[in-house]
């Protein structure tokens, strides 16, 4: 789960991680009270959607009067802002934040995440911080500093410590950015992060160590156990359909084919998507209706692919493991009679009872077009959709 | 022969009496499986599925001396549940369960590393060797005893594979689901150097999915280490970067992890690849010169 900019600071506030002063607003008027509060007649207006790139996409603008404060909150609320990190349609601007502008010395980088290959928490810290970071990644790894966390022990002193003294900071900055270290690892173990990310951290022009930006992923996994973090979710920067999916216990994710795929498991989703392309077709979604496939899910699964315009022909590729093809097949049958699909369906069954399953699909006078493999299945939902296999 | 288990492994079965575990643990007798008692705390001295409960792990290795357990409890105990069977001594600990939070699997992938236990998933089908032991969720009726070792990330893309060395009469050795997660308890790498000491395994197959390196270094491993014919697919060439895809693990992030890599890095290790999977028998016909 992702959170706003807005949100993580105040979590970063709440463990002792050094950030401006703020307010998250969704009014003009409140802007300006925002600004007057703050002080000062220097801020910085950042529009707050679940996307990386806002700056150049000029989401983010330093104002030096209230004026222009108001002028930024009337552009940018209620719109959309499209990044190069979004799709064309952009994410929704609901709420923007305004904060008081630091004086900015050098600005370097800092994140976390849990890294695969070492099963460990890994911190990253560049003294290239800014925009450019992934470049920064890709092309300079070495100016990439890496230190892993001990599961045991957690973070040590030392580690922010070492890490300070490659950043190339001096006096009181070491002790000031060993706090940030150690503080950043307690957020991210305590919240059940996946990803926390401090770009740019400056060195600002009073010498002072300062969090200029903040992300933060958390593990959904884990929101059972975080109270304070699961309402802290805006369900406005999601697909629809995703969000709708998901209160089903389905997993979708929404492409840009003309083949609705229902499939049980997420890899045989994702190896059912990459038959339909390599046969010269065109998915429209990824959707695993779990192992199960209950009608109550295929019925909400059929709503959810069928809400997509695109969709010309649904795929269903069941491999029946201890669920029995027979019983998805009523599954199948009841979705479609309760709500009517005015598309092709290509059924291909596998596995346990799938030929009884073909049977009952069959014997129920609907307009279903029985697969007998893997891939007359992909081939019969790419002529259904009128494509040529 | 097999690798991890066979039809000398003595199993337990944590969440026991829960639904999953209930249906699971009958599907497993039923197979054959060595199963010798259960554990669900406050349900000892009882009986379930004629075999007895216990109230810990501990209790349970004392009287029935398990070598492997099957965990079926939910994500939110498992962290506990993984660490008593380790703390019980438990050489094989296969865990179902999916959704586990990633930071209980760092603190369990630690423990694990440094006790001797092996874990195969979480959030996997389990593992099986045909005809003589099924630990986990795999419909047994697809898997044929044989000569193919299959290694997959996903469950259903797991039984489509099992199925069409069975199709072509070939059977397995043994199956091994490690899971979807970031965090898995064993590796490709770990389950290929088994079936490379297995003398009755001849084949490999490994089904893998975008997401992480796993793969990758899977294909440096069969490079220097692995000396008999392996059969590779990837899931996920169509999934668009930075998606999950349903598999926690299945993610595409910065261009890393990506099909393309993968593919690229096992045909460079000699494994042959094949696009769709609708073709792993085949392949596998082709690179053995079975029948």
């Amino acid at each position: 789960m992702n959170l706003h900019e807005y949100q993580a600071k105040r979590l970063f506030a709440d463990y002792g991680l050094p950030v401006s002063v703020g307010y998250a607003v969704d009014t003009p008027d409140e802007a300006v009270a925002a600004a007057e509060r703050i002080g000062g007649t220097a801020w910085v207006c950042k529009v707050q959607v679940h996307a990386g790139g806002r700056g150049h996409a000029g989401g983010v603008q330093l104002v030096d009067s209230t004026d222009e404060v108001r002028s930024f909150a009337e552009r940018w609320l209620g719109t959309r802002l499209v990044t190069v990190q979004t799709d064309a349609d952009g994410q929704p601007v609901n709420q923007i934040y305004i904060e008081a502008r630091t004086g900015i010395e050098r600005e370097l980088y800092l994140g976390a995440v849990i890294d695969r290959s070492s099963s460990r928490i890994v911190v990253m810290a560049s003294k290239d911080g800014g925009v450019e970071i992934e470049k920064v990644a890709e092309e300079t790894p070495e100016k990439i500093f890496r230190v892993a966390i001990d599961p045991f022990v957690g973070a040590q002193s030392f580690q922010g410590r070492d890490m300070a003294f490659q950043l190339g900071m001096e006096g009181n900055q070491v002790s000031q950015f060993t706090n940030v270290f150690n503080n950043l690892m307690n957020l991210f173990i305590k919240l059940d992060c996946s990803l926390v990310e401090i770009n740019p951290l400056v060195i600002t022009d009073a010498g002072d160590v300062h969090c200029l930006d903040a992300k933060i992923n958390v593990d959904g996994n884990a929101l059972y156990r975080q109270d304070g973090l699961r309402s802290m979710r805006d369900i406005s920067q999601e697909d629809a359909r995703e969000v709708q999916a998901d209160a089903f216990g389905l997993n979708y994710v929404a492409l840009d084919g003309d083949i609705g795929c229902m499939v049980n498991g997420a890899g045989l989703a994702m190896g059912t998507m990459d038959l339909v392309k390599l046969h010269g077709g065109n998915p429209a979604n990824f959707l695993d209706v779990g192992g199960g496939a209950s009608q109550e899910a295929v019925a909400e699964a059929f709503k959810i692919i069928l809400s997509d315009i695109n969709v010309r022909a649904v795929l269903i590729n069941i491999f029946g493991g201890i669920v029995s093809c027979a019983t998805i097949a009523e599954g199948i049958i009841a979705a479609i009679e309760e709500i009517g699909v005015g598309v092709p369906v290509v059924v291909r069954f596998e596995g346990n009872s799938a030929d009884r399953g073909s049977d009952r699909l069959a014997a129920s006078g609907l307009n279903l077009i029985a697969a007998s493999s893997l891939v007359d299945a992909a081939e019969k939902a790419i002529s259904a959709a009128g494509g040529s296999a | 022969m097999s690798i991890l288990v066979n039809r000398a492994t003595r199993v337990i079965c944590q969440g026991f009496t829960g639904s999953q575990g209930t249906l699971h643990s009958e599907q497993a007798l039923a197979y054959g499986t060595q199963l010798v008692g259960g554990v669900t705390p406050g349900k000892g001295g009882t009986y379930h599925l004629g075999l007895p409960v216990f109230d810990s792990v501990r209790m349970a290795v004392e009287e029935t001396n398990p070598n492997a357990t099957v965990i079926y409890v939910p994500a939110a105990y498992c962290k506990d549940s993984i660490l008593e069977a380790i703390d019980a001594g438990i050489e094989l600990i296969v865990c179902i369960t999916e959704g586990i939070p990633t930071l209980d699997m760092l603190e369990v992938k630690a423990r694990i590393g440094i006790s001797g236990a092996r874990l195969i998933g979480p959030n996997c089908p389990g593992v099986i060797t045909p005809g003589e032991c099924k630990i986990g969720i795999m419909p047994g009726d697809i898997h044929l005893p044989g000569k193919v070792g299959v290694v997959s990330r996903s469950g259903t893309l797991t039984y489509e594979a099992v199925k069409q060395t069975t199709d072509k009469g070939y059977g397995q050795t043994t199956c091994v689901g490690i899971g979807g997660d970031p965090i898995p308890g064993t590796h490709f790498v770990d389950v290929l150097g088994l079936f490379q000491q297995d003398d009755a395994t001849e084949a490999v197959v490994m089904v893998g999915e975008i997401g992480g390196t796993a793969e990758e270094e899977a294909a440096e491993f069969i490079k220097s280490e692995v000396r008999k014919p392996v059969v590779a697919y990837i899931a996920g060439v169509t999934a668009p970067p930075g998606k999950r895809m349903g598999h926690a693990g299945a993610i595409i992030a910065g261009g890393k992890g990506t099909a393309h890599e993968k593919f690229t890095a096992l045909e460079a290790a000699g494994v042959r690849t094949v696009k769709s999977l609708a073709d792993i028998g085949e392949a596998l016909a082709e690179v053995t010169g079975w029948e």
